[in-house]
C-alpha cells in the first residue's frame, strides 16, 4: 500500500496545531520507492520507480526544513560543538549543522563511537562550564552511549543529548529504519538522566530544549535528553518566522538555609579540630577561592577528594594525605558536595566477613552541604550508604560558601583568631612533612623498569610546570597531587564519576577541545585498558586538530581486576598464582604507539627505560604545540 | 641473669627465620601477587604500603600475611609455606636502598 508524507503531515498538523500547519500543504508526497533502504530485508527496488517521470504534484526539494529551526534552537543555547557518530535518524539535523549553519557553533565533531561522543561532552563540560551537544540514534546509538551517560550522571555533569527517532510508523522506510525506531527512546537511560522529552512539534522542541538546558545546568547538574523526530526534522519548513527559540534564564543555584548556615558557623568557630572535606565542591574557579577563604578564616584542614579542582595542592591547609587521622581526631566535619559521607567517616574491610567501623570521636558533629539531597533516584545506587548527619543542607556548596564564610567571620573574636593561627601553623608543618615524605617515597623504584608511577609523574611535571597546563584525566595513582603544584581551577577536572571504564580517553579529548581556545597544554595520563574501550577517539582528536598530550600509564592489565581476582583466590585458598588469567592485556602486548600513529597522532613507544622518558615528553609536547595530539606509550608499574 | 631470660623470651617470640632464598622470593613476589599492591620493587602505592626498607620482623611478617588485620588478602600456610614466606622475607630484605632524594633534581621542583 502506498502511503505518503502528505497523509502523515496532515495527521501531524492535528497534533502540532497552527505552528507548522503550513507544512501539510507544502510537504510533498514522496513515493516510498524513492527511499533507499540501508541494508537488510528491504524490498527489491523497482528500476521503473527511479527512471519514470514523477507526477507533477511531486515537490522534491525545499529551501528550509524543521531541523534548520532545531539548529536555531541549539544556537540560542550557545552550544559550541555537537559530537556524533553519524546516523540516518538525524540526517536532516546533521545536514542543517553542516550547510544551514555552516558547521560553526555548533560544529559537528565526528566520533567513531557514541560512548566517545558522550565522554567528550563530559570532559568538555567540566572545563567549559556548560554542556556540549551529542547527537545519536535513539536506539543503537543511545545503547552505545549509555555507559558514558551514566558516568556523567554520577559525576554531576550536564550533557545535552539529542537522539533521532522515527515516531510515525507509517513513514518509516522498510528495513533498518524500523530497527532504529523505538516507542520511548529515553527509557533505556531514564534512570540516569535528569529530564527528557519527545517533542511533537517544532515549537515544542524549542521550549523543551530551553527547559532541558535549564534543568541540566541547575545543581546538581546532570545529562538531559531530547528526542528529535525524523519527520519533524525533515519536513519542509514554511512558517519558520512564526517559530522562535526560547530565552533562557538560568536558575539561581540553591543556597543553604540561613539558620542552618548560622548553626554550622557556630559549630565551626567553636571546634577544636574541624575538618573540611570537598568532593565536587567547586563548580567554578570561584568555588575554589571560597573554599580557600573558608579554610584560611578557620585555619581548618581541607581534605580534597578530587571530584573537582577544589583546593590548591601546595596550600599549607591542604591535608589530603592525612585524611584518616584528621577525621579520627575531628570534632566537626563539613562535607561539601560529598557523595560518600559515610565512607569518609568509616573504615570498611573487604574480607570474607565484611565489616566496618566508625572512626570519628564520640560526639563529633557532621555537617553536609550538597545539592545531591535535592535530587535522587532509586534504581542506580550512586548515592552511597546513608550517613547520620547533624546538619544537612540541601543546597549547592559553592553557592552556600559565601554566606558560611561571612557567618564564621562574624563570630570570630580576636582571641579566637589567635588560637586558630596556632592551629594553622601546626597544620602547615604537617603539610611540609607530607610534601617531603612524598619526595622520599618517590625515590623508591626510581630507576625501575617497568617505570614507576612516581617517576612517570615527576618526568611529566618537569616538562609542563612552566606551561599553562590542564590535567584532564589521570590514572589510579595519587602522584599528581603529591608532586605537582595545582593552584588554578582549570588544572584538574576530577574523574569519571561512575567508575565506568572507557571515560579517560574521550573525556580528555573533549576537555582538550574546550582548552584549545585558551591555548592551554592539555595533559592526559591514559590507562591502557581504558583506552581500548573506544580508541577511535584518538582519530577524532587528530581529525579535528585537537592538541592533547597523552602519556600512557600502561601496566598491561585491568589492574583493579587483577587485585580483585587475587583477593578471591586467596580467600578460597587456591590458585593464588593465576590472577593474571582474564585480567591482563599482554601476550601479545598492544603497541599503542603504532595504533596512535595509524590514526594520525604523533606517537612514541613503548618506553621502558625511565631515562628515555624526559626527552620523549619534550618531543611530544613540541608536537602538541604545533596543534596536534600526541601519545607516549609508557610501560609502567601497576600503580 | 635477667638479660639472659629476656633474650630467651625474645628468641621464643621472634624465632630466627628459616634461611630464605632471595631469588625464589623475587619470583614469588610477582607470581603470587605481592607486586600488585606493593609495586614490583616493593616501593608501595595507594594500594599497599612500602615493603622496601620498611623494617619489620620475620615473625610479624609471617603473622601478618597469615592473618592480616587490614585489607590485604590472607596468605595461609596452605598456599604459602613457611619456607616460601622466608624466601619472600629474604627478597624484601635484599631490596636496595633508593637514591637519596637530594640526588634527584626532578624531585626538587
Amino acid at each position: 500500500m502506498r502511503k505518503s508524507r502528505k497523509f502523515s503531515a496532515t495527521r501531524r498538523s492535528f497534533l502540532k496545531g497552527a505552528a507548522v500547519a503550513g507544512a501539510a500543504t507544502i510537504a510533498p508526497p514522496i513515493a516510498p520507492a524513492t527511499a533507499v533502504p540501508e541494508t537488510g530485508s528491504a524490498p527489491i527496488q523497482d528500476a521503473r520507480a527511479e527512471t519514470s517521470v514523477p507526477p507533477e504534484v511531486d515537490v522534491l526539494t525545499t529551501e528550509h526544513c524543521g531541523s534548520d529551526f532545531m539548529l536555531d534552537v541549539l544556537r540560542s543555547l550557545d552550544i559550541e560543538y555537537v559530537s556524533s557518530n553519524p546516523g540516518s535518524s538525524f540526517r536532516a539535523l546533521h545536514e542543517s549543522i553542516v550547510n544551514y549553519g555552516g558547521n560553526r557553533k555548533p560544529e559537528f565533531i565526528t566520533c567513531l563511537h557514541e560512548e566517545s561522543s558522550v565522554g567528550m561532552a563530559h570532559g568538555y563540560a567540566k572545563v567549559e562550564g556548560k554542556p556540549m551537544g551529542v547527537l545519536a540514534h535513539g536506539t543503537v546509538g543511545l545503547q552505545h552511549a549509555a555507559m558514558a551517560i551514566y558516568n556523567a550522571y554520577c559525576d554531576r555533569v550536564p550533557v545535552f543529548m539529542i537522539v533521532g527517532n522515527s515516531l510515525d510508523a507509517t513513514m518509516r522506510r522498510p528495513g533498518v529504519e524500523w530497527l532504529h525506531s523505538v516507542q520511548d527512546a529515553a527509557s533505556i537511560v531514564r534512570d540516569f538522566i535528569k529530564w527528557d522529552d519527545t517533542p511533537i512539534s517544532l515549537q515544542h522542541f524549542a521550549e523543551s530544549a530551553a527547559r532541558a538546558y535549564k534543568i541540566a545546568m541547575t545543581p546538581p547538574m546532570e545529562p538531559v535528553l531530547l528526542v528529535a523526530d525524523s519527520e519533524l526534522q525533515e519536513r519542509a519548513l514554511a512558517e519558520k518566522d512564526r517559530l522562535s527559540p526560547q530565552r533562557i534564564t538560568r536558575t539561581t543555584p540553591p543556597q543553604g538555609d540561613s539558620g542552618a548556615v548560622a548553626e554550622a558557623a557556630r559549630l565551626l568557630v567553636a571546634a577544636q579540630s574541624p575538618v573540611l572535606i570537598a568532593d565536587r565542591a567547586a563548580r567554578t574557579a570561584a568555588g575554589m577561592k571560597y573554599l580557600v577563604e573558608l579554610a584560611e578564616t578557620l585555619q581548618a584542614p581541607v581534605i580534597d577528594q578530587g571530584g573537582r579542582m577544589n583546593f590548591p595542592s601546595r596550600h599549607p591547609l591542604n591535608q589530603s594525605s592525612r585524611a584518616r587521622a584528621l577525621v579520627a581526631d575531628a570534632d566537626v566535619i563539613v562535607g561539601l558536595e560529598l557523595t560518600d559521607f559515610w565512607g569518609a567517616v568509616n573504615t570498611y574491610r573487604d574480607q570474607l566477613e565484611r565489616s566496618s567501623r566508625r572512626i570519628t570521636k564520640a560526639g563529633a558533629k557532621l555537617i553536609s552541604i550538597t545539592s545531591g539531597d535535592l535530587y535522587m533516584k532509586s534504581n542506580y545506587q550512586d548515592f552511597e550508604r546513608y550517613p547520620e548527619i547533624d546538619i544537612a543542607m540541601a543546597a549547592d556548596a559553592e553557592a552556600t560558601l559565601p554566606a558560611l564564610i561571612e557567618a564564621v567571620k562574624r563570630l570570630l573574636t580576636a582571641d579566637r583568631r589567635n588560637a586558630l593561627q596556632d592551629r594553622g601553623q601546626k597544620l602547615a608543618s604537617a603539610h611540609r612533612s607530607s610534601l617531603e615524605q612524598a619526595r622520599v617515597d618517590a625515590t623508591y623504584a626510581w630507576d625501575a623498569s617497568p617505570i614507576s608511577t612516581a617517576r612517570l609523574f615527576a618526568e611529566v611535571w618537569a616538562q609542563i610546570r612552566t606551561e599553562d597546563w590542564s590535567l584532564v584525566s589521570s590514572s589510579q595513582s595519587n602522584w599528581a597531587p603529591r608532586l605537582w603544584t595545582f593552584d588554578k581551577y582549570h588544572q584538574f577536572i576530577g574523574g569519571s564519576g561512575g567508575a565506568g571504564v572507557g571515560y579517560g580517553a574521550p573525556a580528555a579529548v573533549g576537555a582538550a577541545l574546550a582548552n584549545r581556545k585558551y591555548g592551554r597544554l592539555t595533559v592526559n595520563i591514559q590507562n591502557d585498558g581504558d583506552l581500548m574501550y573506544a580508541p577511535g577517539v584518538l582519530w577524532t582528536a587528530a581529525h579535528h586538530r585537537i592538541p592533547l598530550l597523552n602519556v600512557m600509564h600502561n601496566n598491561r592489565a585491568y589492574h583493579q581486576e587483577v587485585m580483585h581476582l587475587q583477593r578471591m583466590a586467596n580467600r578460597h585458598n587456591r590458585g593464588i598464582d593465576r590472577a593474571a588469567i582474564g585480567t591482563t592485556i599482554d601476550d601479545p602486548n598492544i603497541d599503542y604507539s603504532k595504533m596512535a600513529q595509524s590514526m594520525g597522532l604523533y606517537a612514541e613507544g613503548p618506553i621502558t627505560n625511565p631515562r628515555d622518558l624526559g626527552p620523549a615528553i619534550r618531543r611530544a609536547i613540541a608536537a602538541v604545540k604545533r596543534g596536534e595530539p600526541a601519545l607516549l606509550d609508557v610501560v609502567t608499574q601497576p600503580r | 641473669m635477667n638479660i639472659l631470660i629476656m633474650l630467651f623470651v625474645a628468641l621464643i617470640q621472634n624465632p630466627a627465620p628459616p634461611r630464605g632464598n632471595v631469588e625464589n622470593g623475587k619470583v614469588l613476589f610477582t607470581k603470587i601477587g605481592c607486586y600488585q599492591c606493593h609495586g614490583i620493587e616493593g616501593q608501595g602505592a595507594v594500594t599497599g604500603p612500602r615493603l622496601n626498607q620498611n623494617p619489620i620482623t620475620y615473625t610479624r611478617f609471617v603473622s601478618y600475611i597469615r592473618k592480616p588485620s587490614g585489607e590485604m588478602p590472607p596468605y595461609t600456610a596452605k598456599v604459602v609455606s613457611d619456607q616460601q614466606a622466608a624466601d619472600l622475607f629474604a627478597y624484601m630484605q635484599s631490596l636496595p636502598r633508593p637514591p637519596a632524594v637530594e640526588s634527584i633534581p626532578l624531585l626538587k621542583q
